[in-house]
């Protein structure tokens, strides 16, 4: 065993020293983790691959509907979007009823024609609509003024194009979240944290060495996932990508503001995963990720708008599927700064290192 | 008395430290010298945990007076992190770290200090330097923890508990290690509930019981305090005829008599007289002996002779 009092002191190379070594810990804590390269990097890219094959743009459905005799029949055989099939009256109404066909066809009275479906079904509307088209057209109907149809099937507005920016909102969220969180309240139960500033390190580089990781990850999770986007799908990019680059950044900051918040106090890993899951799981449902956030009753539109993912998503779509600038996604931007700034104020304040 | 603060490297008066309604540290003072190594010896919850993260600027006192090199908390918090040398108890370093990687952290906060290769040699960790933490022993990974404790070179030391749990081999490398650090004017701080610990490693121990100390000063002093240096037990085999009392501390050269669990503890000065009085006495008396054990009397027995109780009593 060499002797201490031979060892020399030396001085350190370089004041930024320690900011470095804490940044590169980070960096190995997270590559030494397979479970979470996985979620952040490779299950946005599956999830992304099985939806966007699931809802593939397929040919213009054709409706089914039946008829009950073979005259309604051979006047809408010349008609490609319905499908007719001739029934009994019976057999119809039983495939009506089923859902098998969208609207049943019979004969009316004086050589009319009933048309029989549920009005509150788009699909029986609109076999109503295209039925009785083509059937006035074969009785001789000639339209007063001549139409035609130019198709138009663009990248940009298919599900695919609507999901990408969603999972990537969505992953922002939870690698910021789970990312920060979950590795400041496991070192707090291993009382890392109190043997950290029990040393002369600063508070502020072991904070700062968590935001700087984020960032140099934040650059390969997003370039991964909207590279796929790109690369396999063809989801468009409209708008500058130094713009969807500061989106991504203000609101991995947010979301890791947030992440910071949650970890303030929690002392355990179960206690860190309840209120992750608290906190997230709404905004995984509301605020539109899978489909718009629309569709939700009006009364919640307020709240749903006020989550910060509701505000990142809606972002990120703006501007990658319809090219909209910065100075367009004010309100959305607010909502995310606003989150930044009121949960790291909170999480200052609230923040234990013990 | 700035003069007499400077000259120590920790100073504590009066130290008071409550939790809800459990009062931890009950008025405290602490005198350690640069080069001396003083342990804290107790029971657990006897408040060395609480009085040691108060000197290591981890916890408020609600009352008293904590010095280090003549400097406080307060007005030099900087400074003194730079200067000390912290292991806690129940650490535990990341386990996805490699040792070289931990220590090289830990370094990159000490403006002075030796290199990284130096201080896992100096725990004879070397060929564990590419092993993460996750696959270390107890004792090496307390080796690591007292590796990132020197890595500063530090002027105090704290150490809490440092070989619990850790099995006679990897122990005595550890004690090897603190008493090797001792050298050059350093100061040492160790809380144990080991008696062989204290004896062996430092120059004085304070005793503590319920957050006060109830003696102090080196382990030889204490011993001989007690007035016996050495202890002899014997058992009877119960209940046909015990010995009197009174009659075994009138016996030459015992200074106490105790009994515990039918196992009777004399303290004596000297054994080769003693012991064949005992005897005598006992075959005087007709009372049968099953049991005879005598041992030099340690810092637990100082402790049983001032509490009544044993040091780890749990």
């Amino acid at each position: 065993m060499s002797d201490f009092a031979a060892i020399a002191p030396r001085t350190q190379a370089f004041a930024g020293r320690s900011l470095v070594e804490l940044t590169l810990v980070r960096f190995r804590e997270f590559w030494r983790e397979p479970e979470a390269v996985f979620w952040v990097f490779i299950f946005p890219i599956l999830l992304a691959a099985g939806l966007g094959l699931a809802f593939r743009n397929r040919p213009a459905d054709v409706l089914n509907i039946g008829v009950s005799t073979p005259e309604l029949a051979r006047s809408l055989a010349s008609e490609k979007s319905v499908a007719a099939r001739t029934f009994t009256l019976a057999e119809g109404e039983q495939a009506l009823r089923a859902g098998r066909i969208a609207l049943l066809a019979l004969p009316g009275a004086n050589g009319g024609v009933v048309y029989r479906y549920d009005d509150t079904n788009p699909e029986g509307r609109l076999a109503r609509f295209l039925v009785d088209q083509a059937l006035q057209r074969a009785a001789g109907r000639r339209d007063p003024v001549p139409a035609g149809d130019e198709l138009v099937r663009e990248p940009g507005s298919r599900y695919i194009d609507f999901l990408i920016p969603g999972l990537l909102g969505m992953n922002l969220m939870g690698s910021g979240i789970w990312g920060i969180g979950f590795a400041i309240v496991d070192a707090r139960r291993k009382k890392l944290l109190k043997r950290l500033i029990a040393s002369p390190m600063s508070r502020a580089e072991y904070l700062l060495s968590f935001l700087f990781s984020r960032l140099v990850l934040l650059l390969f999770e997003v370039a991964a996932l909207v590279g796929f986007g790109i690369w396999v799908f063809g989801v468009p990019l409209r708008a500058p990508l130094w713009e969807l680059a500061f989106l991504c950044l203000l609101s991995s900051l947010s979301f890791s503001a947030l992440g910071l918040l949650i970890a303030s106090r929690v002392r355990t890993i179960e206690g860190a995963s309840g209120l992750m899951n608290f906190v997230m799981l709404p905004m995984w449902v509301l605020s539109g990720v899978f489909f718009s956030a629309q569709r939700f009753p009006d009364v919640l539109q307020p709240f749903i708008k006020a989550m910060p993912l509701t505000a990142v998503v809606d972002a990120l779509r703006g501007s990658m599927l319809q090219g909209a600038r910065l100075p367009h996604l004010a309100s959305e931007l607010a909502v995310i700064a606003v989150w930044l700034v009121l949960s790291f104020i909170f999480a200052l304040k609230l923040f234990r290192w013990r | 008395m700035g003069n007499l603060a400077e000259q120590h490297s920790l100073l504590v008066r009066g130290l008071r430290k409550a939790y809800k309604d459990v009062t931890a540290v009950a008025g405290l003072d602490l005198d350690v010298c640069p080069g001396e190594c003083l342990g804290l010896l107790g029971p657990n919850g006897a408040g060395k945990t609480t009085t040691l993260e108060i000197c290591e600027g981890l916890l408020e006192p609600d009352a008293g007076r904590v010095e280090l090199f003549g400097l406080s908390w307060n007005s030099h918090a900087r400074e003194l992190r730079q200067r000390l040398g912290i292991q806690l108890q129940e650490t535990q370093l990341s386990e996805k770290l490699t040792v070289e990687e931990t220590v090289r952290l830990f370094r990159s906060f000490y403006r002075n200090g030796p290199a990284v290769a130096e201080v896992i040699d100096l725990v004879e960790l070397q060929e564990k330097h590419a092993a993460r933490v996750g696959s270390l022993s107890g004792g090496q990974k307390q080796r690591l923890a007292m590796a990132c404790a020197l890595v500063g070179e530090p002027d105090l030391l704290f150490l809490d508990e440092p070989t619990t749990g850790l099995d006679p081999q990897a122990r005595r490398q550890l004690w090897d290690l603190i008493a090797n650090f001792k050298t050059g004017g350093r100061a040492i701080v160790l809380t144990t509930h080991y008696m062989e610990e204290a004896e062996r490693l430092c120059d004085r121990v304070a005793i503590i019981d319920h957050g006060l100390i109830i003696a102090q000063g080196p382990p030889r002093e204490l011993i001989a305090s007690i007035g016996a240096v050495h202890m002899v037990e014997f058992s009877t085999g119960g209940a046909s005829g015990t010995p009197d009392l009174e009659c075994l501390s009138k016996l030459d050269g015992v200074h106490h008599v105790r009994v515990e669990n039918g196992t009777f503890q004399l303290q004596v000065s000297e054994l080769h007289r003693t012991v064949p009085a005992l005897l005598d006495a006992l075959d005087h008396s007709g009372v049968p002996l099953t049991e005879l054990r005598t041992h030099s009397a340690t810092l637990e027995d100082v402790f049983v002779s001032l509490t009544g109780r044993h040091l780890r009593d749990e």
